[in-house]
């Protein structure tokens, strides 16, 4: 190939010279550049190395279905493999690299698999090491997992950085009433028309310039069009990719923010996310040349023709200078001739015989001819060429650039990601859109439009039928017919020349030949979706953009069909590559997921809280004086609970008002216990069930007055509870005159607990009668103030199994109240407890929480059949009764003690008989901790056949993953205060 | 992605609502059978094409609806409120 640059040709800005580095080697390019087109002006011809057989690849086209020239861009945390240097804008200091090759793309050891490449076919790697049967037969997987990694480490493109992603992404939103996709003639076209029409357009536009294929017009005026469209008030979107279409006419796009800027701001995203809401799309895509397979058709120095154009007329850049053009079509004259007068030396073999078309004689045209072999190994020396009819051998030319059109594809890959399939237009020798029921409308080349009169009324006629779909205009309208050459195209996919054993490629990218899909055929993988997995044509980045109808025709060949028999693989989104970075968007680091914070959060930490994440809640963990650890700091604060007084922040506990007439009743069909007859200012712990028998969620609720309750819910449940609550008032029970509403964030939480609570809380209210014994006995409720006027509401609710109160106030007053408890505790040597000792003190009270009541729970399993009514019917109460939540061999809650009291266990633990350690044993641990009050661990879990079955067994807690056993006995899961004593102090 | 026109909120993406499940069915008295209410929890029907189904609007009214969307296309017919109050409020507001 000898590429250069021509002086009075291309769209590039002379004035301003950009330097980049490749493959650590520097060069110039101008503005207006692409890395591609930089290379090529530059003489390079070698940019990469292929997947399989590490041969030499070139840049094959000018766009986003380039195969061959992948390569990595930047260094470091921002080294970007496998981006398409034929659409990476050049810009100052850009550093690229080959991929695929050591130690470079001009001299690769790799290329050595391109010698042994008979052994290289499709699904080589598979067959061979997957082991032999019959020796190996079961092994296999084992054997395939030892090679894999050198595998991989072979065959491969650009390795990603594995360093933290420096740059931000955006996720951005908008709406319209017309999206069009493409800014070529037929899209601009149609947006001009809707926008004159008043709809709300938006225009798509992958490159960075409008204007489609025109930009290879050498008179083209992008500028023009860009002011007429903006005059519009048309929304432009440059450098954005339309990747997905989706349900309801919602598009997918990514914007390019950053990526052409040598030094972008910091605060500014690399690129964005769109999710765009549309009323109708329009897709004007454009088509995509394709090639054809012959024996080394990939050596440096092969392109398509559309993309010597672009080369030519946008970027200056001629790429070669005896030039061999071989078509099946009549698009290629145009090129043929601007390249001739660009000063190469051009030769067209048609391979048709019969046709007419009109040049200025500056090349000659060889009718009946095609190629079927390319000399050269690094560079292209000379193409054999032959006559159409039969394939030999008949003349040799010397070149130093072939250029293929065997057609053009129709880009219809975002219809079809709506489930629309192609069909096949044997008249073009391709795959046209079929019409969507959806408000989806294909213009321009993408409907086989091939001439620019056609593709601008396709554009203005698929405007009025988004106009008459809106139900905005009742237009007579009617599309060009596809196609709109003079000459019909004829099929021509692969030259097949059997005295040869040189591969000729249908994919470049992932290096699968014709050969490959003669040999999926023989084999029996003759699907189109099998023959894509099998040799992974057409799933490589470009996603066969270039070489699926290829692969297509040709195992269409081989089983004497049709292409529209063998059919098509299913275009998914994304058209192009989306990154990682812009699908997590900010959603990264600590913005992975939302934080709740309660109102005393600041309050906790100054008062020296270590905070633990409960769901999406941050709660106090412990709080160490000095040099404490976890284990120490909460051994003091539960003993201190047990001894005095401590106080936690509750916060996060669910809070439901429940408001109307009929809230006894509501209460009374939830629960599994009774509700009709709690008393006002009296509170009841309550069960809930789920319609299946199994417990949903424990909690408390608060008679506050005749007609109005205040429920609480476990942190975790609080959201599901709420919606089914809703659920149960909007869908089954409509007669019931009751609202819920949640009250979690209005209502701050703290439970005071210990001997010394009562005290302390005596200290803090208005009014010291109100918490007496009397007058707020056990589960009792009331609304008071405390000191400074602040209302509050105080229930005697425990969980310790100490004397305890619940104090709530309105979250504002969290800090207030906070301030005034922990003043009062101080004098009592009270202490702040966190999320560790309250878990230990319920653990010793054997009470439940979300560790034991994971959702296959009964009642009766955690031992609480007291808690379900046998005088009322309520949600789960029928099928809580079915056989299998009786049978006999259920687990049921017990607590455990390690059989030497000096050893320690661990939560996950499996419980097994003494001689019978494997599978699921007879049991679980589920939640574990030190015990200050008994002085070693305790466990709380599940036995099949509870405490009663295995009272006096000794037992083995069997921890396979942590590789520890240890005896157990099992006790009654109240390991503390059993009766309750302290509790109702 | 599928977009729900809510009653009270207007047209909103999925991503608002939380999906509830199959809206035919008529829950049985809480005293009834175990037979009943088995069937009421576990049988459902795989519909090809549309099918009444509830949604809550979780992150926005709090509204439960039904919603008659195609399993096949994601099309959805008609959303209106699960309450029949609701429903006539809607309705007269028409």
């Amino acid at each position: 190939m000898k590429a250069k640059r021509l002086d009075n040709y291309g769209k590039i800005n002379r004035d301003k010279i950009l330097s980049f580095r490749w493959d650590k080697k520097n060069y110039t390019g101008f503005e207006g550049d692409t890395l591609a087109s930089a290379l090529l002006a530059n003489n390079i011809g070698i940019v990469g190395r292929s997947f399989k057989y590490h041969r030499p690849r070139g840049i094959f086209s000018s766009g986003v279905e380039e195969s061959g020239a992948l390569v990595t861009i930047g260094s470091k945390d921002r080294r970007d493999p496998n981006v398409r240097a034929t659409t990476q804008e050049l810009y100052n200091g850009l550093e690229a690299s080959g991929q695929n090759a050591f130690p470079n793309v001009n001299f690769d050891l790799g290329g050595i698999n391109n010698y042994l490449g008979r052994f290289f076919s499709a699904g080589f790697y598979y067959k061979t090491f997957m082991g032999i049967p019959p020796f190996e037969w079961g092994r296999g997987t084992a054997i395939w997992m030892f090679f894999e990694k050198f595998i991989r480490k072979a065959a491969g493109m650009g390795s990603a950085s594995v360093l933290p992603d420096p740059d931000s992404y955006e996720h951005a939103h908008d709406f319209c009433d017309l999206i069009v996709v493409g800014s070529g003639p037929s899209g601009v076209a149609a947006a001009i028309e809707a926008a004159e029409k008043k709809l709300d357009v938006i225009l798509v536009e992958q490159d960075n310039l409008v204007g489609g294929d025109q930009l290879a017009e050498n008179d083209f005026d992008n500028s023009q069009i860009k002011n007429q469209l903006e005059n519009l008030g048309i929304k432009i979107m440059t450098r954005t990719t339309a990747f997905g279409l989706y349900d309801n006419c919602v598009v997918g796009l990514l914007e390019r923010v950053t990526d052409h800027i040598s030094a972008p701001k910091v605060n500014i995203p690399r690129q964005r996310f769109w999710t765009i809401r549309a009323k109708h799309i329009i897709v004007g895509a454009g088509a995509i040349e394709r090639h054809i397979a012959f024996n080394n058709n990939d050596i440096p120095g092969v392109m398509t023709v559309n993309a010597s154009k672009h080369y030519l007329n946008r970027y200056g850049v001629l790429t070669g200078k005896r030039i061999a053009i071989a078509t099946n079509n009549d698009s290629v004259y145009e090129t043929a001739q601007q390249l001739s007068e660009a000063g190469a030396n051009v030769t067209v073999l048609d391979s048709r015989t019969n046709f007419e078309i009109e040049t200025n004689k500056s090349f000659e045209i060889r009718k009946g001819c095609v190629p079927y072999n390319i000399n050269g190994s690094k560079k292209i020396v000379s193409l054999d060429i032959s006559k159409s009819e039969n394939i030999n051998k008949s003349e040799t030319i010397n070149c130093d650039q072939v250029l293929l059109s065997g057609g053009w594809s129709p880009a219809v890959h975002l219809l079809s990601h709506r489930g629309v399939k192609p069909k096949w237009d044997y008249s073009n020798a391709c795959f046209l859109p079929s019409d969507s029921k959806e408000n989806i409308t294909m213009v321009g080349s993408s409907r086989g439009l091939w001439n620019k009169n056609d593709c601008i009324a396709s554009g203005i006629a698929g405007t009025t039928d988004a106009l008459n779909r809106l139900g905005i205009s009742k237009t007579n309208y009617f599309f060009p017919k596809p196609g709109g050459w003079k000459n019909p195209i004829q099929p021509l996919y692969e030259v097949k020349y059997k005295k040869s054993r040189s591969k000729s490629f249908v994919d470049y990218q992932h290096d699968v030949t014709t050969d490959d899909v003669r040999l999926a055929h023989r084999e029996g993988f003759i699907s189109v979706e099998h023959l894509k997995r099998y040799t992974t044509l057409g799933m490589a980045n470009d996603q066969g953009k270039m070489g699926n109808i290829i692969g297509l025709s040709l195992m269409a060949e081989l089983l004497n069909k049709e292409i529209p028999e063998v059919g098509t693989t299913v275009f998914r989104p994304p058209y192009t590559p989306v990154s990682i970075g812009a699908l997590s968007g900010r959603n990264v680091g600590k913005h992975f997921r939302p934080l709740r914070v309660t109102p005393m959060h600041q309050w906790n930490i100054d008062h020296g809280a270590k905070m633990i994440e409960v769901g999406l809640y941050q709660r106090p963990w412990y709080y160490p004086k000095e040099n404490e650890t976890l284990s120490d700091s909460c051994i003091r604060e539960a003993s201190t609970v047990r001894k005095t007084v401590g106080i936690c922040d509750i916060t996060s506990l669910g809070k439901i008002a429940i408001q109307g007439p009929d809230s006894t009743e509501f209460l009374n069909r939830i629960y599994s216990n009774s509700f009709s007859k709690l008393q006002v200012g009296k509170a009841r712990y309550g069960i809930m069930l789920r319609d299946d028998g199994i417990v949903m969620d424990d909690g408390t609720s608060w008679r506050l007055a005749e007609n109005e309750y205040f429920m609480t819910t476990s942190t975790g449940e609080a959201a599901k509870v709420m919606s089914w609550l809703e659920e149960l008032l909007q869908t089954r029970w409509t007669d019931l005159n009751v609202n819920v509403t949640s009250v979690s964030e209005q209502w701050a939480g703290v439970s005071v607990a210990g001997p010394k609570s009562r005290e302390v809380l005596n200290n803090c209210v208005d009014d010291s009668l109100v918490v007496t014994n009397n007058n707020l006995p056990f589960m009792g409720v009331t609304s008071t103030f405390l000191k400074g006027n602040i209302p509050c509401r105080i229930a005697r609710i425990s969980f310790s199994g100490e004397l305890a109160f619940e104090v709530y106030v309105k979250s504002d007053f969290a800090n207030t109240m906070m301030d005034l408890i922990w003043e009062n505790a101080k004098k009592y040597d009270g202490c702040l407890y966190g999320l560790e000792a309250l878990g230990a003190l319920r653990v010793e009270k054997g009470h439940v929480t979300a560790a034991e009541l994971d959702g296959r729970v009964t009642i009766d399993d955690a031992g609480l059949s007291k808690m379900a009514s046998t005088k009322k019917s309520y949600i789960g109460s029928a099928m809580r009764k079915r056989g299998v939540l009786k049978n006999n061999d259920r687990e049921i809650l017990v607590g455990f003690f390690p059989t030497n009291l000096k050893e320690t266990f661990n939560a996950g633990t499996i419980v097994c008989e003494k001689n019978n350690i494997k599978g699921q044993g007879i049991g679980r641990i589920t939640s574990v901790t030190y015990s200050p009050e008994l002085g070693h661990w305790i466990g709380l879990g599940f036995v099949k056949g509870g405490l009663d079955k295995w009272k006096d067994t000794n037992l083995v807690g069997a921890d396979p993953v942590r590789n520890k056993q240890m005896n157990l006995k099992v006790v009654s899961p109240h390991m503390v205060d059993p009766k309750g004593e302290r509790m109702y102090a | 992605m599928i977009r729900i026109n809510c009653p009270y909120c207007g047209e909103r993406d999925h991503s608002e609502f939380s999906y509830g499940g199959d809206a035919t069915i008529n829950y049985p008295s809480l005293d009834a059978s175990e037979k009943e209410w088995t069937r009421a929890i576990f049988f459902r029907k795989n519909i090809k094409g549309f099918q009444f189904e509830t949604w809550h609007h979780s992150n926005g009214c709090r509204m439960w609806l039904v919603v008659e969307r195609s399993t096949v296309t994601h099309e959805i017919k008609s959303v209106k409120p699960c309450h029949p109050d609701l429903q006539k409020v809607v309705e007269n507001n028409k």
